[in-house]
């Protein structure tokens, strides 16, 4: 990275799009802007003029003010003090900026991402010496940046060489050198805990891995259904209302990574701070700690500059990066990715490039695979096994899921939540549809649930699926002749359907219980659903009535099951189950008797 | 920099004027233009480069003459005079009188553009505004801070219905009244009029900031308005701590408004010839509303969005949608079935009602009671549908009461007199009264506890119907649910007298 800067001058401003004059200045490069000195970045050059793209709004500046290069392209910190942390689509840390200008965001405002006054107790790797090789990825020491993460400080990618010294535990700030390293052109590196890395350029590791272990979120639709793997990338799709923030911030709150990052991105401003407001709150199912100690936000909401929403995404995947190469299992969640793809189009339309479909440019798939592609599992330098999730809502204009960004959405990623305007119009949240929805991973996920909860669930996950293709089918018949054309045992899988959907696919992110359901749990209700489903189909089939399974009073407590037990309460959930088989065998035998006595 | 004057425009279309040979322009900035006539139009620079400006003229360009024009760069954004004189009074798209009274003066004067809020220093919104609405109240709730649209088509009454929530929203436990900014945007100048008539009727004028641009003033002023109207409002807010609801009308016309001026300008068109930063700019104009740390003030937003064609897909509802907090959508159906207002509850959605709503907000069934509602409304609709194909007759006597449930809660719960303001226990014992059409276990949303204390028993209902004199029918079927409730009240341990 070049430390020379350059001036030049401002020669045409539309709106966030500024051209500017500046010989020598790179593609990508940081511009500093007008006597408000905007930042911006270089998106295409011309000679000797620039065209820049503005992270604020431009309004007041002026054709002939200065324009400065900075020498960088756009990057963030890395290091120490980031978890916990509120930033805008730029890194900056928007509770820093309020303390210096107040409720709204004042223009040209300059905060470093990183406290520089903080003190880290930093603790040193003991096994390493000075003299010792050392390259990117070898830990140097840690930090414990909140209760809940351990901060690896690592040799930042790009750095060889032999360890000329390294400090002793203490207390640091960001800025003090914790280590030299002297590389083979004996030229003496200083590191400090944190490092800059340009956020549109992946961080190396060392090779990709297969997912293993699938996410746990909690929500049985997703876990139970369809299952998301460390290391795999989503997409949630919906119209308007059909919850996808709701089903994001439920994977926030319950998934069991290490870290989650949640970038708001072009969303509403009320919605982020209900998540500013009470991510805080919540404990951490995990560890019991606060669940915002191992959160960072990144906050773009709709109403702020739209470039910074164009790189929130990339600064979000940049720390996501970073906190792998530590070894940590990360979740990126990107809400909403549509909103990323429209700051792409109104700075294309800016710039005037031919639009292909519904006016987004033509490297909009290209840049959507590039991003998504961030995400997986990964052996790091240094051997460590770290993973990036990356789950990004789709908001599709109409909630037509053929329109540009879904589909092309859809060609990349592995899991696809789909969720239906029907069903949340009913109110059945998440409204994730299981017909239209996928999950790539069902198998790999198999093999972790049946070691560690029940070998039976990949086939139980199969028959309730069967069940509910069976229930549309039905549904529809029932739509065009009504119910009477059914015979016994169809109105029975109608019933039992309702059940699963009740009992099992809705899950109220309100209810104090119901909001996180462990596996065990998961699959205790699914089977639950899938026993009475069983039983009943064999009392129909020997002549019971379906209205006298329907008059049971337990198949109603069945449904709220899910909100009476919390998930330690396995035994209780199994006493009900046995309960219910009882119930169901007296009325068998009941009915034998009758049968026998006619 | 001091204030420039031109004389030659170089080029003049679509609401817009080029000038050339004018260096030091600022991006954003005022221009006043001084037509052959003398008459003086209002423009803002919307491109600045060195060899050439675009202005936006609000007043449009017709009849203008590029030699005898004279172009002022007055070195100022497009600005509004602040003060509380505003209150009572009526402006157009750039804060200039309507209403003949002489100009608003004052040294506050801020730029109509606003900046974003730091999320960082936004509040939650979470206070329960009571519209009088049940539609509203039970099942969408409204809070402060919150931006809620009324999605609605030509000719339904959404004028009716946001001049009703004017007139009823307040604060449960709280009298003080709104503020109101109301800010219309190419509506007819008959329904101009029947604002400007309800809020004088209705004693609240002395509270209403109007600006106004009617169907036939110039639309590029349109591009302005809104922005003009929140600069007040949020004076009103933050600077005199009043809690302010802005009404606006008609969004849809801003946005074809926008289109117009994009299109002139030559932007690259996005879907239905809107240009790609339609989102944006329609957000730059919602999230102006809210709640922040350590001020008192709030802004509460109903804009009125008319879907083109009755469809909820087209791109100015579809973006509105994903900017404010939910919709309230009319429906031409209901309206046919003369029920007012008519609110169709399905799309419907109010996404802040979570957090104001319940034990201590409204009552501890309110969260349940809506969900329950929503579940068998949703089921009731298919049932209808059933029954329009098979007949009535041929439905099971469970499914039967399914419609007799649609029935009701068209006419009852939805439907309700212009004149009338339902507390919030009315609207839920009304509620628990359709609900209890079902038996108990047919009622899956609500806790073991709601149902203990407030379904109201089947027996019960049969002393009441027979009490109630001989039914037929559904709508008879119906009022003797009600009779029923009535009995149950009397009866019943210090509960509330109903106002409905």
């Amino acid at each position: 990275m070049s430390k020379t800067e350059r001036t030049g001058v401002v020669r045409d401003i539309n709106g966030p799009i500024v051209t500017v004059e500046l010989p020598g200045i790179r593609h990508g490069e940081q511009v500093k802007i007008g006597d408000l000195g905007l930042f911006g970045e270089v998106i295409s050059l011309n000679g000797d003029r620039a065209v820049v793209q503005t992270y604020e709004s431009t309004d007041g500046v002026r054709p002939g003010e200065p324009a400065q290069g900075l020498g960088w392209p756009l990057s963030v910190e890395l290091g120490p003090g980031l978890m916990g942390g509120i930033f805008d689509g730029v890194q900056r840390p928007l509770e820093k900026i309020a303390l210096q200008s107040g409720d709204y965001i004042r223009r040209g405002i300059d905060v470093a991402a990183l406290d520089r006054s903080r003190q880290w107790a930093f603790e040193p790797n003991r096994d390493l010496e000075s003299g010792q090789p050392v390259g990117p990825g070898t830990r140097l020491g840690s930090v414990q940046e909140t209760e809940t993460v351990l901060h690896q400080i690592l040799v930042p990618p790009g750095i060889h060489g032999e360890l000329e010294e390294i400090a002793p535990a203490g207390e640091y700030d960001i800025e003090s050198t914790i280590a030299r390293v002297r590389a083979a052109n004996g030229h003496s590196e200083r590191l400090r805990m944190y490092h800059r890395w340009p956020v549109r350029t992946p961080r190396p590791y060392l090779r990709r891995d297969d997912g293993i272990a699938p996410l746990i979120t909690g929500q049985r639709v997703i876990d139970t259904f369809f299952p998301q793997l460390k290391g795999g990338k989503g997409a949630v799709p919906g119209p308007f209302g059909a919850g996808k923030t709701v089903v994001q911030q439920q994977i926030a709150r319950w998934s069991n990574a290490d870290i989650v990052i949640y970038v708001g991105c072009g969303e509403r401003g009320n919605e982020l701070v209900d998540v500013l407001e009470t991510f805080p709150e919540l404990d951490d199912p995990y560890t019991g700690r606060k669940l915002m100690e191992r959160t960072l936000l990144v906050a773009n909401t709709s109403n702020m500059p739209v470039v910074a929403r164009e790189a929130s995404v990339y600064v979000g995947i940049t720390m996501a990066e970073y906190y792998r190469d530590m070894g940590y299992d990360v979740v990126m969640l990107a809400d909403s990715t549509s909103r990323w793809a429209e700051a792409l189009r109104e700075v294309s339309g800016r710039l005037g490039q031919m639009p292909v479909e519904e006016g987004y440019p033509a490297y909009l798939a290209s840049r959507l695979a590039a991003v998504y592609e961030r995400a997986g599992r990964v052996q790091t330098h240094g051997d460590r096994s770290g993973s990036v999730t990356l789950i990004g809502a789709v908001s599709p204009p109409g909630g037509d899921f053929s329109e540009p960004v879904t589909s092309h959405t859809k060609d990349i990623i592995e899991t696809f939540w789909a969720l239906s305007k029907e069903l949340a119009d009913a109110r059945h949240y998440p409204s994730i549809d299981w017909v239209t929805s996928f999950s790539g991973h069902v198998h790999t996920a198999a093999q972790w649930w049946h070691e560690q909860v029940d070998p039976s669930w990949e086939e139980r996950r199969r028959e309730a699926l069967a069940l509910l293709a069976r229930d549309a089918e039905l549904s529809r018949i029932v739509n065009l002749v009504g119910p009477e054309a059914l015979s016994s045992s169809q109105r029975w899988d109608l019933e039992a359907a309702a059940l699963i959907k009740e009992g099992v696919l809705q899950q109220s992110a309100l209810d104090e219980i119901d909001t996180f359901c462990s596996p065990e749990k998961q699959f205790a209700l699914l089977d639950l659903a899938l026993t009475i489903y069983d039983l009943g189909t064999e009392l129909v089939s020997r002549g019971v009535p379906v209205q006298e399974l329907q008059r049971l009073p337990l198949l109603s407590r069945a449904r709220r099951v899910k909100s009476l037990y919390k998930s330690e309460q396995l035994d209780e959930i199994e006493a009900f189950r046995a309960e219910t088989e009882q119930a169901l065998e007296n009325l068998r035998l009941e009915y034998a008797k009758q049968e026998e006595q006619a | 920099m001091s204030i420039k004057e031109y004389r030659t425009a170089a080029e003049a279309r679509g609401g817009l004027l080029v000038m050339k040979n004018t260096p030091g322009v600022a991006f954003g900035d005022r221009v006043s233009i001084e037509d052959h006539t003398g008459g003086i139009r209002n423009g803002q620079v919307i491109r600045a480069s060195e060899d050439s400006v675009l202005i936006l003229v609000f007043e449009g360009v017709e009849d203008l003459d590029l030699e005898n024009t004279w172009v002022r760069f007055l070195d100022a954004p497009v600005e509004i005079a602040l003060s509380p004189e505003l209150l009572g009074r009526e402006f157009n798209g750039l804060g200039e009188p309507r209403d003949g009274r002489p100009p608003i003066l004052s040294s506050l004067r801020r730029a109509v553009g606003g900046s974003a809020i730091n999320p960082a220093a936004r509040t939650y919104p979470r206070e329960f505004i009571q519209t009088g609405v049940s539609t509203i109240d039970g099942l969408n709730s409204l809070v402060r801070g919150q931006k809620l649209p009324i999605f609605t088509g030509s000719g339904l009454p959404h004028n009716r219905l946001a001049a009703q929530i004017v007139r009823q929203a307040r604060l449960k436990n709280e009298d003080a009244a709104f503020s109101i900014v109301f800010a219309a945007m190419g509506v007819s100048y008959a329904d101009a009029k029947f604002f400007r008539d309800e809020f004088a009727s209705s004693g609240v004028l002395r509270n209403v900031v109007m600006f106004v641009n009617l169907a036939d003033d110039p639309p590029v002023e349109r591009l302005t308005l809104p922005r003009t109207a929140l600069t007040a409002a949020e004076y009103l807010a933050y600077d005199l701590d009043r809690h302010v609801l802005v009404v606006m009308t008609d969004m849809t016309y801003y946005a074809e408004a926008l289109r117009e001026v994009a299109t002139a300008k030559g932007d690259v068109p996005a879907r239905k010839g809107y240009p790609g930063y339609l989102y944006s700019d329609l957000a730059e104009i919602y999230e102006r509303c809210g709640r922040i740390h350590n001020r008192h003030g709030s802004i509460t937003m109903m804009p009125v969005v008319s879907m083109p064609s009755d469809d909820i897909t087209h791109p100015i509802p579809d973006l509105t949608g994903y900017i404010t907090e939910g919709q309230i959508v009319l429906s031409r159906e209901l309206d046919n079935q003369g029920i007012y207002p008519p609110v169709h509850i399905s799309p419907s959605l109010s996404r802040l009602m979570k957090d104001g709503i319940g034990k201590d907000d409204t009552r501890e069934d309110h969260p349940r009671v809506a969900a329950q509602l929503y579940a068998l409304y949703a089921r009731a609709l298919e049932t209808r549908n059933l029954a329009s194909i098979i007949g009535a007759d041929e439905l099971s006597t469970h499914d039967r009461r399914y419609l007799t449930f649609a029935d009701a809660f068209d006419r009852r719960f939805v439907g309700q007199a212009e004149t009338e303001d339902r507390s919030i226990e009315a609207t839920l014992d009304l509620a628990w009264e359709l609900m209890s059409i079902f038996p108990k276990d047919a009622l899956t949303r609500v806790s073991e506890a709601d149902i203990g204390k407030y379904y109201q028993e089947e027996d019960e209902a049969q002393a009441a119907a027979a009490a109630g004199g001989p039914s037929s029918g559904t709508t008879t079927a119906v009022q003797s649910y009600g009779t029923r409730r009535q009995k149950k009240r009397k009866s019943g341990s210090g509960a509330q007298p109903s106002t409905v």
